[in-house]
């Protein structure tokens, strides 16, 4: 798509654009070229040389074993967060969409958690959780189980999902929303006449046609849980216990940044880049072709 | 025959309910919060905590805004204002620049410049935080201002939004300005911007946000509590070892960190949701 | 005084020529209609005249002097855009006086200029909107006043007519055509509508495929179509082209009329005629299959076949009729003076 009107000169168009090339140049691609470099060589501990190893690096991390459960991890995490939260989501966007009057009102209250930070989200989850004062573990506690997530790797991971997807559930909420929306309600009636109950119009037409809203919104919330959660893992957990929430982000900062092993972190980062340039080839492929399956 | 799907009677009841249920369940955990900062440590120490608000919110607050607990919160309220400003109208200007330039000009190596900008939709901060950090520390910027905001600004989903919202603008429009003798800046400023206005209010609500909740980044860059921004400013907030954090002071912090955005939201509520869509698309 | 002159005047995108020379001299205050199919290059032509586009050969100039490489500003040309091209932020007030604070007229002046130009086009009342709460024929005087406004020395139309309603097209047509007189502006006026290119132009250029076909008065494109494409093209209903064989025999066989003068021609022959221009003749042998009849009030066009072929043909009868009124098969006069002959192979007239 090109537009046909076009104004004359090429200076003032290069000085317009030179501040988003600048800043990307510097900020984006220095970087990512610096974090590729890096890949290869191991500083010496003081900084002041490193040597060069070649793919040395890729593979101290592919048979690290910490490395390789923090695949796992990741994969776990990432999986349960989008569930829960589109799970959660669906639900309501379901609920909201039958309701005329009130439907703003619940919009509204049901909107807000999107613009609570990840970071603030696992500061009030912990403060729930909290083993010694959390309002949660004690009432668990009354019902005879013992909540220890600090302890207890299962429950370290259950509360940073929980967390993230609480944080998600809006965004969900309003993309879901949007989706049943815009199925006509004609089709919907039709099948209602023809003795169709509920689940069985939710499964034959209803799913079916948000198929698109759902495919794009599982992408989305894949990438928010690899990268956006950063806080939420920071606050609550910190990685551990054992290693338990060490999600990749996680790791590039703890490895490069509390470890100071700059060159595992660098090759962390190269595999991160990959990962991203494959979610966004499948976010582009939803675009390309919104279409309902 | 309307209403036949269950619109009215049993069906509508149920939803109501299942909704303030859910809401609930959403809302909790903010409830807890204000609780928590309305009340004196010694009601939080001795779980579990009251389901009512107790009566030390002025105090709490006041200790929070004033004295925080590494450095006053009122400061890093400050902090986190200049840093989403500065994200989302940096990310705002350079976007319609770079967008105008794109858009209504055929300049060399503009396919080339297309892609760069288009790449770095692969490059989250995320990934690329340790050479991103030393390329800022080289510059001299920790515990800047510009350190926090410049790394941020480039931004393609903008960058992309204004392309195709300019893409909608009819030939025409350009043409007639240029039959009344308008230069390209002045087409841009005169025509194209107050067309925009919408858009970028909305992209505004997004991005303010996005600017607002930043954390790892501040992290990495402010070591001087003077710089912290209030969203991560909270993590610093509890004791390191096994020292009892100061409850209704952090709570009170939390949600003073969340105010702002919240607000925005509500009551943007349109604009939020026009923004929200259209950077996805 | 403004004269416009195009010399040769190309254009192509790559290897492809859009318009392949085109030259025609335009006089002071003349409105020339430019008129074509879809996709003939009119627009592109005008916009070639109004520096929107680029030349890619040839000389446009205004007043004796080239203006190829002048931006539209410095041609001193105002433009009027098919869909307004309003720009939809501005009052009306605003979107009149662009121009002017553009070129840094004082305010004064400005707010009398616009002043003017709205009194002149019935706007007084709506300065203060914006173009959104505007109906068509008054967001259509905007833009005219637009402009206006500037005291331009040549106007330029891009089919500014083709989004209004039949009735307001007529009256802004005659308004147009009002105004154009009134301020004695060279215009040049884009459409794909005969009817309004007759009633407009002082003279027509009938462009086809990015080739002049004819340039003249109305009547001369009336009377005298230089080709088939024009005479069908010129005049509604369009004009009968019918095949004519060796020994001037109509496609059912019946030899035209002795009084028709005929060429000199060996090739192909095609007769034209207008459904005006032929007359009912009982006793003729050239016969005519009713098929239907549409009464258009003041006359009837009647549809059918020459009897005995399948060639089409249509007859206007003054008054009316119906297909009950008239006898199934009719005999045909066509008017000898009234008759065209053209050259089957290339179009053009003999």
């Amino acid at each position: 798509m090109e537009k046909r009107v076009t104004f004359k000169g090429w200076l003032l168009p290069l000085l317009l654009i030179t501040p988003q090339v600048v800043v990307t140049a510097v900020f984006f691609f220095w970087p990512a070229g610096q974090a590729i470099y890096q890949s290869a060589f191991i500083p010496d501990p003081f900084g002041l040389k490193s040597q060069f190893v070649g793919w040395g690096n890729f593979q101290f991390i592919f048979t690290d074993p910490y490395y390789l459960a923090s695949f796992k991890t990741t994969a776990i995490f990432s999986l349960s967060v989008t569930i829960v939260s589109m799970g959660v989501a669906l639900w309501l966007a379901l609920m909201a969409d039958r309701i005329i009057k009130g439907a703003a009102t619940y919009r509204t209250l049901l909107i807000w958690p999107y613009a609570v930070a990840p970071a603030i989200a696992g500061v009030l989850w912990l403060f729930m959780f909290n083993p010694r004062i959390g309002v949660v573990s004690w009432y668990l506690d009354k019902i005879g189980y013992d909540w220890n997530h600090v302890l207890n790797s299962n429950e370290a991971m259950l509360l940073v999902v929980l967390a993230s997807a609480w944080s998600r559930i809006s965004y969900n909420f309003l993309f879901f929303l949007a989706g049943l929306q815009s199925i006509p309600k004609s089709l919907v009636e039709a099948a209602a006449m023809d003795g169709a109950g509920f689940w069985y119009r939710f499964r034959t037409i209803v799913f079916p046609l948000l198929s698109p809203t759902t495919f794009f919104l599982l992408v989305v919330n894949i990438v928010y849980a690899f990268f956006e959660t950063f806080g939420v893992i920071h606050t609550i957990t910190a990685g551990g216990p054992q290693q338990a929430t060490n999600i990749m982000v996680y790791k590039v900062y703890s490895d490069g940044f509390v470890g100071q092993d700059l060159g595992s972190s660098a090759a962390q980062s190269v595999v991160l880049l990959f990962v991203v340039g494959l979610l966004t080839i499948l976010q582009f492929r939803y675009i390309e072709k919104k279409v309902h399956y | 025959m309307a209403g036949m799907v269950e619109r009215n009677g049993a069906g509508t009841i149920i939803s109501h309910v299942g909704l303030i249920f859910g809401i609930a369940i959403v809302c909790f955990p903010i409830y807890l919060a204000i609780v928590a900062s309305t009340v004196e440590q010694k009601d939080i120490v001795s779980p579990p905590l009251p389901l009512l608000p107790g009566g030390h919110f002025i105090e709490n607050y006041k200790k929070a805004l004033l004295s925080g607990v590494n450095i006053p919160v009122w400061r890093m309220l400050v902090n986190s204002t200049i840093m989403a400003m500065g994200i989302a109208i940096g990310k705002i200007v350079i976007s319609l620049l770079s967008a105008f330039a794109i858009v209504y000009f055929r300049f060399p190596l503009r396919t080339f410049f297309f892609w760069m900008i288009f790449l770095t939709l692969m490059l989250p901060v995320e990934v690329r935080i340790v050479p991103t950090f030393e390329v800022i520390a080289n510059f001299g910027m920790l515990n800047s201002y510009t350190g926090l905001i410049l790394p941020l600004i480039a931004s393609a989903t903008a960058t992309f939004l204004f392309r195709q919202f300019f893409m909608t603008v009819p030939d025409e429009i350009a043409e007639a300005a240029r039959v009344d003798g308008a230069k390209p800046m002045r087409f841009f400023f005169d025509i194209l911007l107050p067309m925009s206005r919408t858009n970028i209010a909305a992209l505004f609500v997004i991005l303010f946000i996005y600017g607002w909740n930043q954390y790892l980044w501040p992290l990495l860059i402010t070591t001087d509590p003077e710089m912290n921004t209030i969203v991560m400013g909270i993590k610093q907030m509890f004791p390191s070892g096994d020292d009892l954090a100061d409850w209704p002071v952090i709570m009170a912090t939390a949600l003073l960190a969340m105010l702002p955005p919240v607000l925005v939201v509500v009551f943007m509520q349109n604009l939020f949701i026009k923004g929200l869509v259209d950077a996805e698309k | 005084m403004t004269t416009i002159s195009l010399k040769d005047v190309k254009k192509s995108y790559g290897n492809l020529r859009v318009i392949h020379g085109v030259s025609v001299d335009i006089h002071d205050s003349e409105f020339i209609v430019v008129v074509g199919p879809s996709g003939c290059g009119k627009s592109t032509l005008l916009r070639m005249i109004a520096g929107l586009e680029d030349i890619s050969e040839g000389e446009v100039c205004i007043d004796g002097k080239v203006v190829n490489h002048l931006e539209p500003m410095d041609r001193n040309i105002a433009m009027v855009f098919q869909n307004y091209a309003l720009y939809p932020h501005m009052s009306v007030f605003d979107n009149i006086a662009y121009s002017l604070k553009i070129a840094k007229t004082s305010k004064a002046e400005i707010k009398q200029r616009v002043q003017e130009t709205a009194e002149l086009l019935q706007l007084g009342d709506y300065l203060d909107r914006k173009p959104r709460q505007l109906s068509g024929g008054q967001r259509q005087r905007v833009a005219m006043g637009r402009a206006i406004v500037r005291r331009p020395s040549v106007f330029l139309f891009d089919e500014p007519l083709s989004n209004l309603d039949a009735k307001l097209r007529v009256q802004m047509r005659l308004e147009i055509k009002r105004l154009q007189r009134q301020l004695g502006i060279t215009s040049v006026f884009v459409t794909h509508d005969q009817v309004e290119a007759m009633t407009l132009g002082d003279k027509l250029m009938v462009l086809n495929d990015g080739r002049v076909e004819q340039f003249g008065t109305p009547v001369e494109l009336y009377q005298k179509p230089r080709s088939i494409f024009v005479a069908q093209f010129i005049g509604s209903p369009s004009m009968n082209i019918v095949p004519v064989s060796e020994g001037h025999r109509l496609p059912n066989g019946a030899v035209v009329d002795h009084a028709v003068p005929k060429p000199q021609h060996t090739g192909e022959l095609s007769l034209g005629i207008r459904p005006e221009h032929i007359d009912i003749e009982p006793a003729s042998d050239v016969r005519f299959l009713i098929e239907m009849a549409e009464q258009l009030g003041a006359n009837t066009l009647i549809h059918g076949v020459l009897e005995g072929s399948s060639a089409p043909l249509v007859v206007s009868l003054p008054g009316l009729h119906t297909l009950e009124s008239l006898d199934a098969s009719i005999g045909l006069r066509f008017q000898p003076e009234n008759c065209h002959w053209f050259d089957t192979a290339t179009g053009d007239r003999l």
